[in-house]
């Protein structure tokens, strides 16, 4: 990845990890973070959870329960779906790559 | 109310762009967002910093909302239009905000921020300078704006909306899935209240359902258009949504948002509570 940096913002110095089911990572096209796009967390039914905007260098992060999820990502000119999976005490990472 | 009264569309904000008697406000979640880049002429307000009593668990007074739209060179003339990230949400609590103090004519940028982003439309960084207003409130409209007693009051007899994730309606988690989960609530929802996520009445791009579809929505999950409603969340945002679709949109007259929320309603000793994917009757428990 040219100029992308993968894991998600900067955690919280009050984030207790254990309790948590995390799930972050970094939307990129042709290498590069994409910093306008959109994540949504859907849960297994589809139904809509939470929304996040990525940040300056194409980051975000979700506080999900565990489970299966899917994130569907938007962002001009492009939309992409993604299953993961995440459990409690553990961070599911992941690059979503847009189409160029 | 409706939808011609309360929301505009991004051509109508290109066209009044120097229009001096319409100000943009965006408001979002991630106050940092403006930096990034916003609609040009712009002004921020900070939905904590701007709207939140610095100490106890309410918004400013009146004479500090006041000076807030003067400092921002709103004035009681002005057209305000809102708009934000995430479905507006933020920015929709600010209209309800706006409309609690009495201002005239508030309208929301439908889709907000993402949809203005999504379709590759320009945002600046410089920050607009507006002279100074001297700005004259109305009293709160306590008619849009329920308290905790009334809402337990309503328990079985009014419209309740809980308008959070299905997750936290059941109270498998407590906070939305992009917050740390908070322990200070018990978990669940108050019991007889119908779950209806605000999201369900966007678009994935933001922008509001259409009539029919908002109206079958809320119709079909045992909302009764007849009746008084009173709308809540976690603390009162995403119930501001839900307000301005029943209220603004769908030209309900009697609808409330519940701010205490569910972080007030769920601290509370000695209230009903009911747990789990079904409103309860009135006494809670399992349900």
């Amino acid at each position: 990845m040219c100029g992308a940096v993968a894991g998600g913002p900067a955690l919280p110095a009050n984030v207790d990890l254990g309790k948590e089911a995390i799930i972050q990572g970094i939307v990129t096209r042709d290498g590069h973070p994409v910093p306008n796009a959109y994540v949504r967390l859907l849960d297994k039914t589809g139904e809509f959870t939470a929304e996040v905007p990525t940040s300056a260098t194409g980051q975000f992060r979700f506080f999900a329960g565990p489970g299966t999820w899917t994130l569907r990502t938007l962002a001009p000119g492009a939309q992409a779906d993604r299953q993961v999976a995440a459990a409690l005490g553990s961070i599911a990472e992941l690059e979503i790559v847009l189409p160029a | 109310m409706s939808r011609s009264d309360s929301l505009v569309d991004a051509n109508w904000v290109e066209a009044h762009r120097s229009d001096p008697n319409v100000v943009l406000v965006e408001v979002d979640e991630d106050t940092q967002a403006y930096d990034k880049g916003h609609i040009a002429g712009a002004v921020r307000i900070d939905w904590k910093d701007d709207l939140q009593d610095r100490v106890r668990r309410d918004f400013v007074n009146k004479p500090e909302f006041e000076a807030l739209l003067s400092s921002r060179g709103i004035g009681n003339e002005h057209t305000v239009v809102f708009y934000g990230g995430n479905n507006n949400w933020f920015a929709s609590y600010a209209y309800w905000y706006f409309k609690l103090y009495g201002h005239g004519d508030v309208k929301l940028l439908d889709g907000g921020r993402k949809r203005w982003e999504l379709d590759s439309r320009e945002l600046v960084t410089e920050v607009p300078s507006r002279p100074a207003t001297s700005y004259v409130a109305q009293e709160q409209d306590r008619s849009i704006r329920a308290f905790r007693q009334e809402v337990e009051d309503a328990i079985g007899s009014v419209n309740l909306i809980d308008v959070r994730s299905p997750d936290e309606y059941a109270g498998r988690i407590l906070a939305p899935a992009h917050l740390p989960q908070e322990q200070s609530q018990r978990p669940g929802h108050i019991p007889t209240a119908v779950n209806i996520p605000w999201s369900k009445a966007a678009n994935d791009d933001g922008t509001f359902k259409s009539d029919d579809e908002l109206r079958a929505l809320y119709g079909e999950a045992g909302v009764d258009f007849g009746q008084d409603t009173i709308a809540y969340c976690r603390i009162g945002e995403r119930s501001a949504h839900t307000w301005f679709v029943l209220h603004e949109i769908l030209g309900q007259t009697s609808v409330r948002n519940y701010d205490g929320s569910w972080t007030e309603y769920g601290a509370l000793v000695g209230v009903p509570i009911s747990l789990g994917d079904n409103p309860g009757g009135p006494e809670g428990g399992v349900a």
